[in-house]
């Protein structure tokens, strides 16, 4: 089955809205290489969870691609048009299950050394569809906000290494009923600039008070879909034959309903938070991980204008002489790796922010939780400058806001 | 986004970044200004006694958490004792399949191989230490692999019809569950893939067995899992079950795979700084062993490597450091030390070689021929 071959019935197993994507711009579909099709229906046959960012974002990219002649359209694609699939790929139904195609040529590329080819070819399409597609400013800068160190009363090691570069580090700033003062400052913002899926809070443990106007992720509030999940895999996982590839083909195809999750009210939150447990690695165990995991997702597929990110500690890794013992209690928290791993998070937060358009507009705020220590970026904050002024967070706010 | 774009390092600025490191913080010389004859330009009896550890610094490291400044506080055995000693290769590249299974196999014949990673599989082509016992006519009990990770049971030897004799396979985690020390259940212990953590994967044959404990290392059942409760990690069980082996078989080709370290696929970036640094301590661990047994002192060369890296924290297709998906300079540049015998120590090498050129330098080093490799052997060892 070639791309040229592709007829509207074809996508009859669609969910409605995807499917109309599909047939109205079935044209331009069947001129695509094979190599590229299936990521464009990666995103089609999901159209109707995506986040109206990333719904806004697919069709551009096929209303660009259709404004190309055939000439443009060639030199936009012809690196993909030289990627060689195997026979196997070709026979595969990538119309249906494009994700499953998508990770057996990721395979396939590796062991035939195709992957810089394949790199370079997405490369080169970004190059002719990007200055095509009109980017949208947001209307107000960004805001992200990571919270570390929940539970640590002392730390003599320096934090936030890698955002200082990029902004003021406080060590005397006043910790005060600091917490609220940013959910507030969210929540404001949220109210002056209402939009789907715009402004979050993302806990890694039990989130505190906050307006309903923030779309809210939590560790705590996730627990029974996440150790429901953790039984499912460990059913599959003991059947004949599974490996690791085979569970992340059964992972990718779970939906809400199978995990007991309600989508009624909201189905495309339901849908990304399966994906929260079953597209990533480490979110099932370390809630640390998971309010990382999930800020990236959410700036990467919300594109939001403001998340805060609080971080919880997580469960100790258990050393091999303890997994030896017959102690089968629960483990214990580890505060303190849990602030390196947040440390970390915090520099992933604001990387994740700087890629989305209007970066230089944005601003972040990471702090130590009830602690005097912060780091304040944003369009007008010094670099690489450290201050001893002892500010609160709502006077850091204003000054990452410029 | 400008700015990032900026940032993101080549192979060559991450080499560079090693070098002007190492001779600042270690006062190490740069190779190209050294002149005269390889330190191997010895004589055939020589050659007969030397004997050969590699140890693969895995699975994945990157040099902001090791080489580079900022990594230096994990490293502090490589940098102070070690690296004083050795010929420090500061531009490796792994142009393979980056998965910990591939990539060893690929380190072990010298050919990029394209086997499943996640199959109980022998390598396409020949070992290191088929080479090794075909052409130097060694018995079985020359050559021995210790691997912490349960896919890796089937690296001894490949099923080229005309090698096929390789080497011993121990994987210590392994033989700790089928001790199985008071009816407790291990399947934790074992779930060391860490891309996918709670996937054990099964046997494929060629392991170490129980029986052997007693028979090869001289060690009780019960002995051995009274060691391991004392032991926090299976790469520090590894590394006394290689001690041991050194002890009892005093094997001339040995190779330990570490893999703590991948632990970062948890995401956890705590857990992987603790792994990087247990790996540290565990490599001059192997060193110190060495030198403190008389089959081993003086006559050993010692190989560190990582199997590759991990993803850049500027590759937005990759998650920084939790990975290594992306093929990215990151990912794929990395660094060499060797130190023992044969070795000018204080030594930076900056000219770029492949990770697949271990296998034909060793073979240059020990007198075998590495005839299907498509590595080259490296000029300053040879």
């Amino acid at each position: 089955m070639q791309p040229r071959d592709l007829t509207p019935g074809q996508f009859a197993a669609y969910p409605p809205e995807g499917r109309s994507l599909a047939v109205a711009h079935l044209n331009i579909l069947r001129q695509l290489p094979l190599a590229l099709l299936p990521s464009v229906l990666r995103e089609v046959i999901q159209y109707d969870y995506l986040f109206p960012a990333e719904r806004s974002l697919i069709e551009k990219q096929l209303s660009a691609i259709a404004s190309m002649n055939q000439q443009q359209l060639a030199d936009c694609v012809h690196g993909f048009a030289a990627i060689s699939l195997s026979h196997d790929l070709e026979d595969f139904d990538w119309i249906n299950h494009p994700a499953q195609f998508l990770e057996q040529q990721s395979a396939w590329l590796w062991s035939t050394h195709q992957l810089d080819a394949f790199h370079t070819a997405a490369d080169d399409y970004s190059s002719h569809v990007d200055p095509l597609i009109r980017v949208d400013t947001p209307p107000i800068g960004r805001l992200g906000i990571a919270i570390v160190g929940q539970g640590v009363s002392s730390w003599n090691e320096p934090l936030f290494r890698n955002l200082r570069a990029e902004g003021t580090f406080f060590y005397g700033m006043k910790p005060d009923n600091g917490l609220r003062l940013l959910l507030d400052a969210a929540a404001q913002r949220a109210t002056a600039h209402p939009a789907p899926y715009a402004h979050w809070y993302i806990d890694g443990g039990a989130p505190a008070d906050h307006v309903p106007a923030l779309t809210t992720i939590s560790f705590s509030a996730l627990e029974p879909l996440r150790t429901g999940l953790l039984k499912k895999m460990q059913r599959q996982i003991e059947r004949p034959g599974m490996g690791p590839e085979q569970l992340r083909t059964w992972l990718a195809q779970l939906t809400p309903a199978e995990l007991g999750i309600a989508v009624a009210a909201d189905p495309v939150l339901a849908r990304f938070q399966v994906s929260l447990f079953t597209e990533a690695s480490g979110t099932q165990i370390f809630s640390t991980t998971f309010a990382q995991w999930t800020t990236r997702e959410v700036l990467r597929r919300a594109q939001a204008l403001t998340v805060i990110a609080r971080f919880a500690p997580r469960q100790r890794q258990r050393p091999m002489n303890e997994l030896m013992s017959a102690d089968t209690a629960s483990p214990e928290l580890d505060s303190a790796g849990s602030l390196v791993d947040a440390d970390m998070a915090a520099w992933y937060h604001w990387l994740n922010q700087q890629r989305l358009p209007g970066y230089k507009q944005s601003s972040f705020i990471a702090w130590f939780e009830d602690h005097n220590q912060a780091v304040v970026i944003g369009p007008t904050v010094p670099r690489g400058v450290v201050s001893d002024s002892p500010l609160d967070l709502s006077q850091l706010l204003a000054l990452a806001a410029g | 986004m400008n700015r990032l774009i900026q940032s993101l390092p080549t192979p060559l600025a991450l080499s560079r970044s090693r070098r002007e490191f190492l001779r600042d913080a270690a006062g190490l010389v740069v190779g190209s200004t050294l002149m005269g004859a390889s330190p191997f330009l010895r004589g055939e009896a020589v050659r007969k006694k030397r004997k050969a550890i590699v140890i693969t610094f895995g699975g994945g490291a990157r040099d902001q958490e090791t080489f580079a400044p900022e990594g230096q506080e994990n490293i502090p055995h490589l940098l102070h004792d070690l690296i004083p000693q050795s010929s420090f290769f500061s531009h490796v590249t792994n142009r393979g399949i980056l998965g910990h299974y591939v990539a060893t196999a690929s380190l072990a014949t010298g050919v990029y191989e394209t086997l499943n990673n996640f199959a109980a599989v022998p390598p396409q082509h020949p070992t290191v230490f088929e080479y090794f016992r075909r052409d130097l006519k060694r018995p079985a009990s020359d050559t021995w692999v210790v691997a912490p990770s349960n896919g890796f049971n089937r690296i001894g030897e490949s099923d080229c019809r005309s090698y096929g004799a390789g080497a011993n396979v121990i994987l210590p985690k392994h033989l700790l569950a089928a001790t199985r020390p008071g009816g407790v259940n291990l399947d934790h212990l074992l779930q060391d893939n860490y891309e996918n953590p709670l996937y054990t994967p099964q046997l494929g044959g060629g392991e170490f067995e129980l029986q052997q404990l007693d028979r090869i290392l001289r060690l009780s059942v019960q002995d051995f899992t009274a060691h391991a409760r004392t032991l926090s990690s299976p790469d520090e069980l590894s590394v006394y079950i290689a001690t041991r082996l050194m002890q009892e078989e005093a094997p001339s080709l040995l190779w330990i795979t570490m893999h703590d370290m991948d632990v970062a696929h948890s995401g956890a970036y705590s857990l992987y700084i603790e792994g990087i640094r247990r790996t540290d301590r565990l490599c001059a661990d192997m060193w110190r062993a060495a030198q403190e047994n008389p089959e081993y002192a003086g006559n050993t060369t010692m190989f560190i490597l990582p199997d590759f890296g991990r993803d850049g924290d500027y590759d937005a297709g990759g998650n920084g450091f939790q990975h290594h998906r992306t093929g990215d300079a990151a990912s794929r540049t990395t660094w060499m030390m060797a130190l023992g015998a044969g070795i000018r120590p204080g030594v930076i090498y900056d000219d770029p070689m492949q990770s697949i050129d271990l296998v034909p330098s060793l073979g240059a080093i020990l007198g075998f021929s590495a005839a299907q490799s498509q590595g080259k052997p490296v000029r300053e060892l040879v």
